[in-house]
């Protein structure tokens, strides 16, 4: 068992300061690039804590839809080919929904101040 | 020192400039580069920019018209009256400044959050998606006789170059196989009329003033093909940076980009446009996807590529808006 601090308190910690204490005293295109730095470190600490919940459900809607076991990976594969043969297609029930709510969960790690994400949010 | 070749070059096309000053560079991928400098003439100096491909780089890769074919569509718009900066020599070999051409530089804003938020623009705002649907209307109606050789792209080419783009990343995504599907069943055909198409018409390629649009840049991508796949990419959603509800840019709306279009005497279709707007929408997907093999494959290692890998789930969202919107 690894000690604590946590790799997402750590990685934390690190953003903090950099935003906090680096980004106010850093100019021009190195200030741009410290900020996407710092974006992905926090882009890093929001999978870390609902990466693992977002895939779980995922994997189970996967395996619900497509009547398969397997691999996350494997799962996928064999959606896409389903949906670029026909086989299923939006008004196949719980295809929307499935493709709507894992979109949900990646942009809530990816990008959770995208405006369009903000607005189905609140729907 | 690039201003030994431009005082050379410069003195050779412009009678009585004595040289150049403040040659900087704004941008350079390995095969292409923007420099602005100021021509130096008793009457005056003169804003330039020059966009070239240095010594030593062949033609431009895939995609791209070339920057002789950039250098003439710029020209052929500035004639036609569009905003667009005149262009004021096309490089030579004994000008040793490689590939590309000299233009005039147009004074304004081209980042987008700037002309979106800032003050400044707030009356220009307003008239940008008439003012853009005349302009690209001008840009369809540019005479063809006079048009250098550019590829021809059709939508069903267009949906086979993105699959196989999309598939070679070996990275399943559900939504691109659904947007793609979409697509196949809805490709509309070859339009009544092949025009000149930009190719890249957004924020970033339009210089804007407080005034309106000044001009537009960067002809890289122009081809033949559909007219209608101008508009569809003005709309989409990437290019709203948040004004979500303006479609066009995040400034205007679809009605105004048509009314313009149409004032202009040609024939907006918004059911192309829409399938434009979806084919657009899947294209910045897989660029952002791209750009992430770029990252790990390339000798371009850096941050902001491998974060905007992380942006194609966007596209991800707004095609589901598109194609399966939900209710309130």
């Amino acid at each position: 068992m690894q000690d604590e601090p946590t790799p997402t308190e750590l990685i934390k910690a690190v953003a903090d300061f950099l935003r906090n204490e680096i980004a106010p005293a850093i100019k021009g295109h190195n200030s741009f690039k410290l900020r996407v730095g710092i974006n992905a470190l926090d882009l890093v600490t929001r999978q870390l804590a609902l990466a693992e919940a977002g895939d779980a459900t995922e994997a189970a809607r996967l395996k619900a839809l497509l009547g398969a076991d397997g691999s996350l990976m494997e799962l996928n594969r064999a959606l896409s080919a389903k949906i670029a043969g026909g086989e299923v297609d939006l008004t196949t029930p719980g295809l929307p929904e499935h493709l709507w709510q894992t979109t949900m969960d990646k942009l809530a790690v990816d990008q959770p101040n995208y405006a369009a994400y903000k607005r189905e949010l609140g729907k | 020192m690039i201003e030994t070749e431009l005082n050379r070059c410069v003195a050779a096309f412009h009678p009585g400039a004595t040289g150049v000053t403040g040659a900087a560079k704004l941008s350079g991928g390995a095969s292409q580069e923007t420099w602005t400098f100021d021509i130096v003439h008793p009457d005056g100096t003169i804003g330039a920019i020059l966009r070239r491909a240095p010594p030593g780089y062949g033609a431009a890769p895939g995609r791209a018209a070339g920057l002789d074919a950039e250098a003439t569509l710029m020209q052929l718009a500035h004639d036609a009256g569009l905003p667009s900066p005149k262009v004021m020599h096309v490089l030579a070999p004994e000008d040793g400044l490689g590939r590309g051409f000299i233009m005039a530089r147009v004074e304004g804003e081209t980042i987008a959050r700037k002309i979106l938020r800032d003050e400044e623009y707030a009356g220009a705002r307003p008239l940008l998606a008439r003012q853009l649907g005349r302009v690209i209307a001008g840009i369809h109606s540019l005479p063809q006789a006079k048009l250098p050789k550019l590829r021809s792209l059709t939508a069903t080419k267009e949906i086979e170059d993105l699959s196989r783009e999309y598939h070679s990343f070996d990275w399943p995504r559900p939504v691109f196989e659904l947007a793609l599907r979409w697509l196949r069943d809805h490709d509309p055909g070859p339009p009544s009329e092949v025009t000149l198409v930009h190719g890249d018409f957004r924020h970033g390629n339009l210089i804007i003033g407080p005034d309106g649009v000044r001009a537009v840049l960067d002809w890289e991508l122009a081809h033949f093909g559909d007219p209608m796949e101008d508009l569809g990419w003005i709309c989409v959603n990437s290019w709203r940076f948040g004004e979500i509800d303006k479609p066009v840019g995040g400034f205007g709306t679809r009605e105004d980009l048509f009314a313009g279009y149409e004032e202009a005497g040609r024939k907006a279709e918004p059911d192309r446009v829409k399938f434009w707007e979806v084919m657009g929408t899947l294209r910045w997907g897989v660029m952002c996807c791209g750009m992430m093999q770029r990252f790990r494959l390339g000798p371009d290692h850096s941050m902001e590529r491998a974060m905007i890998g992380r942006r194609a789930s966007e596209t991800e969202i707004d095609l589901l808006r598109l194609l399966a919107p939900r209710g309130k």
